[in-house]
């Protein structure tokens, strides 16, 4: 029963990091209906660029707030320069863009930061809290700024005017231009905010899974299956699915197949999802007219 | 579609000669040299170098099989590695386990491929676009993680892999195993180039471009969407079945490691560079991804994905129809230029 409940416990965990990258992912595709193939790749270099400043000895929570805030910037200029121009383009032009992002943040983290393997420091605590034997003080402490960046997101988006200006554009751009929107400056916001999340996810992973530049191919794995189990278009929807795909992995990895096949538990789940219910948990279903 | 009109078109157009002689006899003019550039190039190059043209051979051959699924059909594989890999491992196992001959391998990987490919051509009928690329991407991530699997190991090889002899050259020929190889392999790129000629430029070919450019029009003119669409993915992954089962007997050792994520993207890299929907950027794109990371690879470990990467966005900004659409507009240029 312990042994169940710390596998479970630490499922809840990192599936608030899938949580927190399928959360990014969702954001591009609300918008846009693209679905970022670079977002992974995307959080690592915001994790090395935290890394950077951390050795360079700033503490840890201000290296944090200004990852964040490098990584929305970031991530707003990616979109101005780089997504825009391919914006209507043929859906393979599309995700050959994605692709690259994804191969040049790979390589120049590679090339800057080395592909030796990094430790990264956890700003929690050693020792588990209030005396639990069940989960340590990192997995509690990721779990709650999973959560905090989803009320973050969530009063943002229903209580302020920018909040429902990207909401509109989302659900229609071309009436929100009319009412005098920039819908590509939202697009862009759009784009800055997923690549923050994301570098929240990053840096909450790297002191499990360790910092290299290959760290996240299965995160973002278990991301898209997480988006994808909760309906890709609804952000609750993906919150869900991250902590569900968290714990089915962990338990089906200690349980049923062990940890080789873990990857092939994302593939099926994301094969499986988009066969029997591609609308996922939450998400809306979409009737096309021919 | 742009690639098939442009093509009839400008024949149409331009007088069909050029220079005082026809087209027809300037085509098979230049494929003659072209052929026996090839055949006499294993003579001429170190024996390493013979290694690396053979490995061009075997990615044209990859690239043509995408080219049918991803650029006549219009579905995006991110995970054309996976396929490859099962070629390779076919390849290994009957070599390694049943003594079978090379050359024999190779048509059985092809069909286990085609297998796999038809199986998984199934579900992808009901993903477009983003969703197949993401399946296709879950498969080729996953792929070394199944090919560990401890259950399949005393077939595969687990992490160590399998290592195979290299076959020497048949009926006393006084050439080394690489050479003979070469030649091979080039056989075997022929056949393939024949047959991948042959099925797009008939009904099949347009079937396929139908579905791609507009599935509903192509339904109401009665193609037969889903098995097109599910054997344009078995035909595509026999292609690089067979690829893969020659990579295998050529590199001489299959493991799990080499067929990662970046090997499919390396794929789509090449149809990338070489043209989308282009029969002859099947070796352009096999060029690049087999030299360019050769001259990189000295500024760094990293550089060559960095290159990759920039040339990507390049391309499709600046010319998204690839190389092969690039030496097709100079070639009408010149014709143009010589005609009046």
């Amino acid at each position: 029963m312990e042994a169940f409940l710390h596998q479970l416990f630490s499922g809840l965990a990192s599936g608030g990091i899938y949580a927190s990258l399928a959360l990014a992912l969702v954001m591009i595709y609300q918008s846009t209906n693209h679905i970022n193939f670079a977002q992974g790749e995307m959080a690592m270099f915001s994790t090395y660029l935290a890394w950077s400043m951390i050795n360079s000895g700033m503490p840890y929570w201000w290296a944090f707030l200004l990852t964040v805030i490098v990584s929305f910037v970031t991530g707003i200029i990616i979109e101005r320069i780089i997504i825009r121009p391919v914006e209507h383009a043929p859906v393979l032009s599309i995700i050959t863009v994605f692709v690259a992002l994804l191969v040049i943040f790979n390589s120049v983290a590679g090339w800057v930061f080395t592909y030796t393997i990094k430790t990264f420091p956890s700003p929690f605590p050693q020792q588990p809290l209030f005396g639990n034997r069940y989960i340590s003080s990192h997995e509690l402490g990721s779990i709650g700024i999973t959560l905090l960046v989803l009320v973050a997101l969530f009063l943002f988006f229903r209580f302020t005017p920018l909040g429902l200006a990207m909401r509109a554009v989302a659900q229609n751009p071309l009436s929100s231009r009319l009412v005098g929107i920039r819908v590509g400056w939202m697009l862009a916001l759009g784009w800055g905010l997923a690549a923050a999340v994301g570098a929240v996810a990053g840096m909450l992973v790297a002191p499990i899974v360790y910092l290299e530049p290959n760290m996240m191919s299965g995160v973002l794995l278990y991301a898209f299956a997480a988006a994808l189990v909760g309906g890709i278009d609804n952000p609750f929807g993906a919150v869900v699915g991250g902590f569900m795909v968290g714990v089915l992995e962990n338990l089906i990895g200690a349980y049923v197949i062990g940890t080789e096949l873990k990857l092939t538990v994302a593939l099926v789940l994301i094969v499986g999802v988009l066969l029997f219910k591609p609308s996922g948990m939450f998400g809306k279903v979409f009737v096309s007219r021919v | 579609m742009t690639a098939l009109t442009t093509k009839a078109t400008t024949a149409d157009l331009v007088a069909s000669r050029f220079a005082g002689m026809p087209l027809r006899a300037w085509k098979v003019i230049g494929f003659t040299m072209l052929l026996a550039g090839a055949v006499a190039l294993p003579f001429l190059v170190s024996n390493y170098r013979v290694f690396q043209f053979n490995l061009v051979l075997i990615y044209a051959i990859v690239l043509l099989g995408l080219n049918i699924l991803t650029g006549y059909n219009g579905q995006i594989s991110l995970g054309h590695g996976a396929f490859y890999a099962i070629g390779a491992y076919s390849a290994a196992i009957l070599m390694d386990h049943f003594n079978w001959p090379y050359w024999a391998t190779l048509p059985i990987a092809g069909l286990v491929c085609f297998c796999f490919g038809f199986l998984f051509g199934l579900p992808a009928l009901r993903l477009r676009g983003h969703y197949l690329a993401l399946a296709t991407f879950a498969l080729a991530v996953a792929m070394p993680q199944i090919l560990k699997y401890k259950h399949i190991e005393q077939w595969t090889g687990g992490v160590q892999g399998i290592v195979i002899m290299k076959p020497a050259a048949p009926f006393g020929l006084k050439i080394t195993p690489d050479q003979w190889l070469y030649l091979f392999t080039l056989a075997v790129l022929l056949l393939a180039f024949a047959a991948g000629w042959n099925l797009l430029r008939g009904r099949v070919g347009r079937a396929l471009v139908a579905i791609r450019d507009h599935p509903v029009a192509a339904e109401a003119m009665g193609v037969h969407s889903a098995l097109y669409k599910t054997l344009a993915f078995g035909v595509s992954a026999l292609f690089t079945g067979v690829a893969g089962a020659l990579g295998a007997i050529v590199v001489q050792f299959v493991a799990p490691d080499s067929f990662a994520a970046g090997l499919s993207i390396n794929f789509l890299i090449g149809i990338v560079i070489g043209g989308v929907a282009s029969i002859s950027g099947a070796f352009y794109g096999a060029l690049f991804i087999q030299f360019v990371p050769n001259f990189a690879d000295q500024i760094s470990k990293a550089a060559p994905w960095a290159i990759y990467g920039v040339f990507l966005l390049a391309f499709v900004y600046v010319m998204p129809t690839g190389v092969a659409g690039f030496v097709r507009l100079a070639w009408n240029r010149i014709r143009r230029a010589s005609g009046k």
